[in-house]
């Protein structure tokens, strides 16, 4: 008698299951616990599918499993050469479609009830964001209150074991408020998607797609761009930090504070120290450029340029301002110039020329940007 | 009926040295040379999937930069689907269709001759469009996964326009092959045949063939675009010059969805061979088979936004993709019902394709269950894009497809070299290949469940436990595949004479033809038309 190798076949997914299941109980086995209304229906809708998937699942291996040691030559069991033209095999391809019509309808129904809240935009919004994909960072345009916030990846350390799943400045968000978010891209398709709170609609160029959520607890909920867009992909995170409309309100007014700030700041005519500006270009390069040229300025060999003794930065200063202005087209290098006032990207040329032994020994100042900006 | 009858017709001999190969017009020296160019793409798209998966073994960059990362990512899929699975089941159809149905060879011979030799040309332009990178000057590597969506494909540097090429060459081929096919299971079928008597294998290369000739051209069309796009200054797909880059999307998947059906349907009919051959008795419901495989076919090409969901269409067009897709369920469902109550009352015996089929039978309904997880569009606004995404079509491709070749290899292996295949190695094959397999995509449901997205060189250090099991089992699917190319090397060397019958229960329920001729069969079968009882 053989030995019953094929149940082994019928089982490896469970034991699989069961194997993966007990050694790994601490880690996450299902979609995280949901934070919104609609993921929480979707959690519920994937559980239903779970289930369901699971119940004809075990059906089949059952009957699979029967077939295989009951009707075997090895037990002399004689095969039935009529078996397809009786009765149930002349009808029972009946049998098939209404059962699992059956099923699919009482997934279908489900679904469709949690498709039409997912599109319903009938509701007045609380807030509206608008979300920016573009290579490789997320930035948010609060609508109602123009303040913009751009959200890039921390440096691995300082991200710690939340490495690429974290950013410098996270999109706040007022807890219990319906929030309305709108998705568009400046350059490929992007999709932005937090599991706890907001499911997927991509960013595409050119479209403006809604999505909606109303977020339940406060606290940190993190994603990760969903849709390939190129070289850094899985370096733009998201982070969501879900506050209280008190802590939200706070939030606002000092982002406002700050924005004002920095205006008056960057438009005054006053001619800055290479000191000051060295330590404010510090500031500016690891915020907007380490991900990408790492802190040390030694970049990561063919992919990412190293500025560290480059030609570019070591050398002629309009082109260098160029490139930090213009980007470079073809290249993983973005244009700054929408997102860095013009005294950011002084201190941050000037810090690039002077930093990491780099000796071009000059200074930019907020006037040369701005003449090199017409 | 007995091949010795046949024998005295066939006197001439195949052409000697590479004539034999360049000219040919045989379908069976086109059958072996199709399934040679899939084995060597196997070991091709395989060996990617080995780097994609070491460099996933651990967080961060070891092996290869993001770039290179998505352009292996890109090239996986494409060898494994046009360079692998399409080529095998092109092969089987070219050696099995002719002899099933009683044809001399198939109807256009000389057009088999330029589809096959237009699949090396593809493939070399394939690793051109790999290779290019290397050279400085060169633009971005392909990095956009095998859709090819624009804008992020117009960013791309040369190798984009030798893949666009490439596609165009692939394209070709298959339209070329599929109409061979179509017109030789019309027109070339011996009196007393007819299609409500082919073997299922037929049927399912019947129904292949009119897929790829609707779907080719769409393709073709959109890559054709994107190559204006990027070159000629038309905006098909640019937002700011008056076009859409999500049309893109839509003629990919227009495309790209029937093709699963291209991918999974041959398997399907060597199912419907293998698995009445092991039970010994008729196949169970041919009719509603056939038939549901036409409603397959249909429903196939009418649900293609399911892969968009997340684009941001409409209301009523996200319902209507999405019930056309959760109905999809039924005629997969039937296949798997009738495979399933074949064994029934069966008087089963377990040689390496059966045990390959019940995995199949086993591992695609798994597939088929996720795949209806997958159609729900709120939940599939959580799994898109995601390792679930990643592990459902793994399940769906490698049981649902390149098993089901597997099946037919060892099945037709005594037919096509005339000798016996070890069946100690085989079943050998059988259990380190599945079980590899479950190790290696199984995990990635849970990684998906759990946030990671696919299509990343990088991962948060949350993921680590599910990839590395995911590596050690691909390292151990992979290697299997060696034992694989061993089995048939030994096999075509040597081994126990097979005899025309190779199985017990070869001709049980079907009316193909192919075993009553000799193991191997002559150079030229059928020179008259045979009867059939």
């Amino acid at each position: 008698m053989p030995k019953p190798k094929a149940i082994l076949s019928a089982l490896t997914s469970i034991v699989l299951l069961m194997f993966t299941g007990s050694a790994f109980a601490a880690y996450e086995l299902n979609l995280p616990t949901p934070a919104a209304p609609l993921t929480q229906q979707m959690f519920d809708l994937h559980m239903l599918t779970t289930k369901i998937a699971t119940i004809i699942m075990i059906v089949i291996i059952v009957i699979v499993v029967y077939a295989i040691f009951k009707f075997r030559k090895s037990k002399d069991y004689q095969a039935d050469q009529n078996f397809h033209t009786g009765a149930f095999g002349t009808w029972s391809w009946i049998l098939v479609p209404v059962i699992v019509l059956g099923i699919d309808l009482t997934i279908a129904g489900s679904a469709s009830d949690a498709l039409k809240q997912v599109e319903d935009y009938s509701q007045k919004n609380d807030v509206t964001i608008k979300v920016i994909g573009s290579q490789w960072k997320w930035t948010y345009e609060y609508m109602d209150d123009d303040i913009r916030v751009v959200s890039n990846i921390l440096p691995e350390e300082k991200a710690g074991d939340n490495y690429l799943r974290a950013v410098d400045n996270p999109l706040v968000l007022p807890v219990n408020k319906r929030i309305r978010l709108l998705h568009t891209a400046s350059d490929v398709i992007h999709a932005w998607w937090v599991p706890e709170i907001a499911y997927k609609k991509d960013a595409i160029p050119g479209y403006i797609n809604e999505t909606w959520t109303n977020i339940q607890k406060e606290g940190t909920y993190r994603g990760q761009c969903a849709e390939l867009c190129g070289t850094g992909h899985a370096y733009m995170p998201i982070v969501v930090e879900a506050v209280s409309q008190e802590k939200y309100d706070a939030w606002k007014a000092r982002q406002k504070a700050a924005k004002a700030a920095a205006l008056a700041e960057a438009s005054s005519d006053k001619v800055w120290s290479k000191d000051e500006l060295m330590s404010k270009g510090k500031t500016v390069y690891e915020t907007s450029c380490a991900a990408c040229h790492q802190v040390n300025g030694e970049g990561i060999p063919g992919v990412f340029a190293a500025l560290k003794g480059s030609k570019i930065a070591t050398g002629d200063k309009a082109k260098h301002i160029d490139v930090v202005l213009n980007g470079v087209s073809g290249t993983a290098m973005a244009p700054w110039g929408a997102q860095l006032n013009d005294l950011e990207i002084a201190a941050v040329v000037t810090y690039e020329r002077n930093a990491w032994g780099n000796n071009a020994n000059d200074t930019v100042q907020p006037a040369d940007i701005k003449s090199a900006r017409k | 009926m007995t091949a010795v009858t046949h024998d005295e017709h066939h006197h001439d001999e195949p052409p000697k040295g590479f004539k034999r190969w360049l000219y040919s017009t045989n379908h069976k020296d086109i059958g072996t040379m199709y399934l040679i160019f899939a084995l060597v793409m196997l070991f091709l798209g395989g060996g990617m999937a080995m780097l994609i998966r070491a460099e996933l073994y651990m967080p961060g960059l070891q092996i290869v930069d993001p770039d290179l990362y998505n352009n292996l990512v890109t090239d996986h899929a494409l060898i494994m689907v046009f360079g692998l699975v399409m080529p095998a089941a092109a092969g089987m159809a070219n050696w099995m269709i002719p002899m099933m149905i009683g044809a001399p060879d198939m109807a256009l011979p000389r057009m088999n001759n330029m589809s096959f030799w237009l699949l090396p040309a593809a493939a070399i332009l394939l690793v051109l469009s790999l290779v290019v990178q290397f050279i400085p000057g060169t633009g971005v590597p392909v990095n956009t996964g095998w859709t090819l969506y624009p804008p992020l494909s117009v960013q791309v540097g040369l190798g984009m326009d030798l893949l666009i090429f490439t596609v165009h060459l692939l394209g070709i081929s298959s339209i070329m092959a599929s109409i061979n096919i179509v017109t030789t299971i019309l027109n070339m079928r011996a009196p007393g045949m007819p299609m409500m008597k082919m073997p299922l294998f037929v049927w399912s290369w019947f129904f292949t063939g009119l897929l790829l000739i609707i779907i080719m051209p769409v393709l073709a069309g959109g890559v054709t675009m994107l190559l204006f796009d990027r070159h000629f200054g038309t905006s098909f797909f640019d937002a700011a010059g008056g076009g859409d880059p999500v049309l893109f999307q839509h003629l990919f998947w227009f495309f790209g969805h029937p093709e699963v059906y291209v991918l999974l349907l041959p398997s399907i009919g060597v199912l419907g061979l293998v698995i009445p051959t092991f039970s010994r008795k008729p196949l169970f419901g041919y009719k509603p088979l056939v038939y549901f495989m036409g409603f397959l076919f249909t429903l196939g090409l009418i649900v293609w936004a399911h892969h968009q969901y997340t684009i941001g269409m409409s209301l009523g067009v996200t319902m209507y993709f999405m019930i056309g897709t959760i109905l999809i369920s039924i005629p997969v469902g039937l296949m798997i019902f009738n495979f399933i109550f074949t064994m029934w009352r069966g008087s089963m015996t377990f040689e390496t394709p059966m045990l390959f089929a019940i995995a199949i039978i086993l591992m695609f309904s798994f597939a088929g269950v996720t795949g209806v997880m997958l159609a729900v569009v709120p939940a599939d606004l959580q799994y898109h894009d995601t390792m679930f995404v990643v592990a459902h079509f793994h399940y769906a491709l490698i049981p649902g497809a390149v098993f089901g070749l597997y099946a037919g290899v060892f099945y037709w292996l005594p037919k096509w070299t005339g000798h016996m295949y070890d069946e100690k190695l085989g079943k050998i094959f059988f259990w380190w290949t599945t079980l590899s397999f479950n190790v290696t995509f199984f995990p990635q449901h849970f990684s998906g469940l759990a946030g990671m997205p696919r299509r990343i060189v990088d991962y948060n250090s949350m993921y680590i436990e599910f990839n590395q099991i995911s590596t050690i089992g691909a390292i151990a699917f992979g290697l299997s595949h060696l034992l694989f190319l061993y089995i048939i090397i030994k096999t075509v060397k040597g081994g126990e004479k097979a005899p025309d019958k190779p199985w017990e229960g070869s001709q049980i329920g079907t009316t193909g033809l192919e075993w009553t001729l000799p193991s191997p069969p002559p150079f030229h079968s059928f020179t008259t038309p045979p009867e059939i009882k």
